[in-house]
């Protein structure tokens, strides 16, 4: 070890034992993003922020939750919400922050949708980006079961229940799953510790990778545009920053985040404030009753268009049960936005609109998945189970079709 | 349907509208992209909250505190067309609604007669007192309220209050014919052998009956404030007055664990009486809401079909009271929460103008 | 750093409210700590007194801990500034943790007094230390006495005050 001189400030030594300028530099001040981005770039820092948000809030309602089916529902509805100091403001904003952050990543993900960014070399970022999605899910998932609401058990129960159409294993597991023959104790303990412990930690380490997965590919810019970041980045430092391609992720990339993140606040505490029914459902200040169903059931409106995949199916095809049907498409739908990076065969890094067949595509998927989304929650008779069948065959039927109009998108862009 | 029909015709709109505004180069890149945005997430809520919630909880007859029959009728009379329509035989439909009416332009005329308080009071104390206190005047409970529940299958009401929660139409169509007033006839059918615990006093006259009526009202125009500890804000006091008209009106069979207030009748014997175990009331405010609250305790049956609960026939004034009180215990944070949220919203929209202006200051070296 | 300085005054400016935001999103942290209204209101403990039988040890609990009430018997004399004249009956009320270093102390009727297991300090009937290392007598908690029978640990009343007055003008009470 070369000698250490002695330190002039605190700084510097710790400078000198963790070169934290060095780190700086690397993650701060050099690291480079494109400046060609738009407001749309901000929504991974709003994620992280909802994410922390979530993670203080959640600290503080598990202060005095109970995870015991006799007691969680008044350890939330009588302690939380009407003794603890500030308690209604925590589990408000826990509740409005677990709605809001699945806005935020469906936009975030459809942004990266529409810039193609998802494409060669971008993969890893694609793919961490829907582990996030799917850890998130289970997050959701299992944190709307802690309430103990009627919501809690029976959207619990109902989602339990899917696994049983697992052809041999179903009805064993769903017993696994539950550590009972029904929702039970057992079963609210168990995902308490997930919701609490292992999906938490999942999505720290995850959060972390995704942030690794941008560092060599960079992210992407609004025209899709390549270019040599070593250049650029030269040019910036030299003081050439108006021409430079690339900005600073400190201050210049984080001072706009910061600028979206304040805004996005006003609208968040707003919601949690003044309109904070959407995220916690009236029905599930209903004490859980097994013995009794509501009249509606639905997930949360994050959930609601892969639910209605899953109930698109009603009837019998080709002698396969409409419930096996509904199970493969549910199957279908959760894994099929992973392989986006393979189904997409044009190499055209370009947003959408500039892509002329991948545009259609883009914007009737959107289409559907709101048609999906609505259909979802509304009681699925009459007319409402038919449109949520071809919505949910259209949606099945774009993803499949995606290769072969790529191709011929490929095809047309290249002949020109 | 139909709004179902224009839903999707303004997404459709909506979807073309998103595109050409990607067109439009006049306005800020930005703000077209936020435009666009907006209009999506917007539409999206509109399907999931409002018009899922209009399809799910279909409209019902507006609550109506005249208490003259009216709705009554009109039900009745939807009822006998539809039959008519499927061909059935509206006859007996029609005696009921021609029985209804009479029964209905009675109390009416008894509300126009002016009651005599003193004759009222003998009446009371000879037809009433024997089953139901009224503490206020010194009447005194004859037994517990469990074994007055045991003997009546509900425990019978203080009637101190009487004359002020329960509207006056209501309380002479109650002294009348109990069963009618309270929509329970499915619970008790005329011809059934469970007879509800009130016998009807359909054997007095109109005049007695406004004397028993004026008597009630009288006593309960008597009936002090409730005490409240020195120094009390207006929303305690507030609090204690809505919560005595609470335990009049929903006490007997409800409880309210987060008041501390327990049913005055078990929750066997509710079984016995009505046939379901009343829920606690601690979170009805957040999983009803007030609206939907008023209008069910307006007249249950018209939300519930078939529910046990009666219509209790509370005034406008007692309702909101009952309402209120509701919100006082599922929502009791509902004051601060009110008081807290503008100084948050407007700390927060400066610290966006400050993020704005920083990120302006960096970006100009920028650009 | 030259990095840093280019965050200037405006960063600085957005930096100094976001912080005010932070300080009071603690205050509310704090007061989440804070013990519940439930267990403030529960900082009460009514005793009916008229159950309790002469140089007899009765334990309640209050906020936790153990009060010792004590009925005094014919032949034990009443002790100024340390017994409660609850109705007709004279009695210790006391926190029953020893003032050495806070175990619970054991009651012997035959000797009338208490002692203390940890270190042998010894307590008489009225809780004032005779023996060992208990600095001071037994502490008294706050009580109100309400009727003939009936006390209220935890409210302070008249008659607690004057006790607690005269303690601490008193120190030489052994
Ligand atoms: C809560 C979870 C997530 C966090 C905290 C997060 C965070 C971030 C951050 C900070 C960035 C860089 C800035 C930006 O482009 O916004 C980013 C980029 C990206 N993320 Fe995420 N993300 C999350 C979830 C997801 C999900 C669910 C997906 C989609 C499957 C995804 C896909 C992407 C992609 C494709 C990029 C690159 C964008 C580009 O190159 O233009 N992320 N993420
Ligand atoms: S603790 Fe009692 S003598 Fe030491």
């Amino acid at each position: 070890m070369a000698e250490f001189e002695k330190a002039n400030s605190i700084g510097e030594w710790f400078d000198q034992r963790l070169n934290t300028s060095g780190f700086w530099r690397v993650m701060m001040t050099e690291y480079w993003i494109p400046k060609n981005i738009n407001f749309l770039w901000a929504m991974g820092a709003l994620l992280a922020m909802l994410f922390t948000l979530l993670l203080v809030t959640g600290i503080f309602l598990l202060m005095y939750y109970k995870p015991d089916v006799n007691m969680a529902f008044d350890s939330v509805n009588y302690t939380i919400m009407q003794e603890v100091a500030y308690g209604w403001i925590f589990r408000n904003i826990h509740g409005v922050g677990a709605s809001v952050v699945f806005l935020v990543i469906y936009i975030h993900m459809f942004t990266g949708i529409y810039y193609g960014s998802y494409k060669k070399g971008r993969e890893m970022i694609w793919l961490s980006g829907m582990l996030l999605f799917v850890l998130f899910s289970a997050e959701g998932f299992s944190g709307y079961m802690l309430p103990w609401g009627q919501m809690s058990y029976w959207a619990a129960y109902v989602i339990t229940e899917i696994f049983g159409g697992i052809p041999f294993i179903g009805d064993e597991l769903v017993i696994w799953i539950r550590g009972n023959f029904y929702v039970a104790d057992a079963t609210l303990t168990r995902f308490f510790m997930l919701h609490v412990l292992l999906i938490p930690l999942a999505i720290l380490g995850a959060i972390v990778f995704h942030f690794y997965t941008l560092r060599f590919p960079h992210v992407n810019n609004e025209e899709g545009e390549f270019f040599d970041y070593k250049e650029e980045s030269e040019k910036y430092l030299a003081g050439n920053q108006k021409e430079s391609k690339v900005i600073a992720f400190w201050p210049d990339f984080l001072s706009k985040d910061f600028m979206v993140i304040s805004i996005f606040m006003i609208f968040f505490f707003y919601l949690v404030f003044y309109h904070n029914a959407f995220a916690m459902d009236p029905v599930n200040f209903d004490k859980a009753d097994g013995l009794k169903t509501p009249a509606h059931i639905y997930p949360e409106w994050y959930f609601l268009w892969s639910y209605e995949v899953l109930r698109g199916f009603f009837f019998d095809i080709a002698g396969i049960s409409g419930k096996s049907l509904g199970l493969i498409a549910f199957g279908f739908a959760q894994i099929i936005f992973v392989l986006l990076p393979w189904l997409d065969k044009s190499p055209m890094v370009k947003p959408a609109n500039q892509r002329p067949v991948f545009k259609y595509w883009f914007w009737i998927l959107m289409a559907d998945l709101f048609v999906l989304t609505i259909f979802g929650k509304l009681p699925p008779t009459g007319i409402n189970a038919w449109v949520g069948f071809y919505a949910s065959i259209s949606f099945i039927v774009l993803f499949l079709a995606l290769p072969y109009l790529t191709k011929l998108e490929a095809k047309m862009v290249g002949g020109k | 349907m139909f709004s179902l029909i224009v839903g999707l015709v303004v997404a459709v709109v909506l979807l073309v509208v998103n595109i050409v505004l990607l067109k439009i180069s006049f306005v800020p890149k930005e703000l077209r992209i936020l435009t666009i945005i907006s209009i999506m997430v917007g539409y999206v809520y509109w399907g999931f909250e409002p018009f899922a919630h209009h399809e799910m909880h279909p409209h019902v007859a507006e609550a109506s505190y005249e208490f003259d029959g009216k709705g009554d009728i009109e039900a009745l009379e939807a009822q006998a067309k539809e039959i008519e329509a499927k061909g059935g035989d509206r006859s007996a439909l029609d005696t009921e609604i021609a029985q209804t009416k009479e029964f209905w332009s009675n109390v009416v005329a008894i509300s126009e007669l002016s009651g005599n308080v003193e004759t009222g009071s003998e009446l009371v104390v000879a037809n009433c007192t024997a089953c139901h206190s009224i503490e206020s005047e010194g009447f005194p409970k004859l037994m517990e309220d469990t074994d007055a529940a045991a003997a009546y299958g509900v425990t019978p009401p203080d009637l101190s209050l009487a004359g002020r929660i329960y509207d006056k139409n209501y309380l002479a169509a109650f002294i009348i014919n109990p069963v009618k007033a309270m929509h329970i006839e499915h619970k008790y059918p005329v011809t059934g052998s469970k007879v509800f615990p009130m016998p009807g006093s359909d054997w007095m006259s109109n005049q007695e009956i406004a004397d028993m009526v004026a008597y009630l009202q009288e006593v309960a125009s008597k009936v002090d404030a409730p005490t409240v500890a020195d120094g009390a804000s207006d929303f305690e006091i507030a609090k204690a007055k809505n919560k005595e008209v609470f335990e009049a009106a929903c006490v007997r069979c409800h409880s309210m664990e987060y008041a501390g207030i327990d049913a005055k009748t078990s929750a066997e014997a509710m079984r016995e009486y009505i046939g379901a175990t009343p829920p606690d009331l601690s979170q009805h405010i957040r999983s009803r809401g007030a609206d939907y609250l008023h209008n069910f305790i307006n007249d249950p049956q018209r939300k519930l079909p078939g529910t046990g609960m009666p219509r209790v026939g509370l005034t406008l004034e007692a309702e909101k009271q009952v309402v209120d009180y509701m919100e006082q215990i599922g929502d009791s944070k509902k004051q601060e929460r009110e008081a807290l949220g503008p100084i948050v919203l407007i700390y927060l929209t400066i610290l966006a103008v400050f993020a704005l202006l920083w990120k302006k200051q960096i970006w100009k070296k920028l650009h | 750093m030259i990095n840093e300085s280019r965050r200037g005054f405006m960063g600085k400016a957005f930096g100094a409210v976001a912080a005010v935001g932070a300080v009071g999103s603690l205050v509310a942290m704090k007061r989440s700590w804070d013990p519940l209204p439930s267990v403030m209101a529960a900082g009460f403990t009514t005793v009916d007194m008229s159950k309790l039988e002469e140089n007899k040890l009765e334990i309640v609990k209050w906020q936790g801990k153990p009060i010792f009430l004590l009925k005094f018997a014919a032949d034990m004399p009443a002790v100024e500034k340390r017994s409660v004249k609850v109705g007709e009956h004279y009695y210790s009320v006391m926190i029953g943790l020893c003032t050495h270093l806070g175990c619970i102390p054991a009651y012997s009727s035959a000797n009338k007094q208490f002692k203390c297991a940890c270190h042998g300090g010894e307590f008489n009937a009225a809780g004032i230390h005779t023996f060992g290392p208990p600095p001071r007598p037994l502490d008294i908690p706050p009580f109100a006495i309400k009727d003939e029978n009936t006390i209220v640990l935890g409210e302070s009343s008249p008659e607690y005050e004057a006790l607690i007055a005269s303690l601490s003008t008193d120190n030489n009470i052994a």
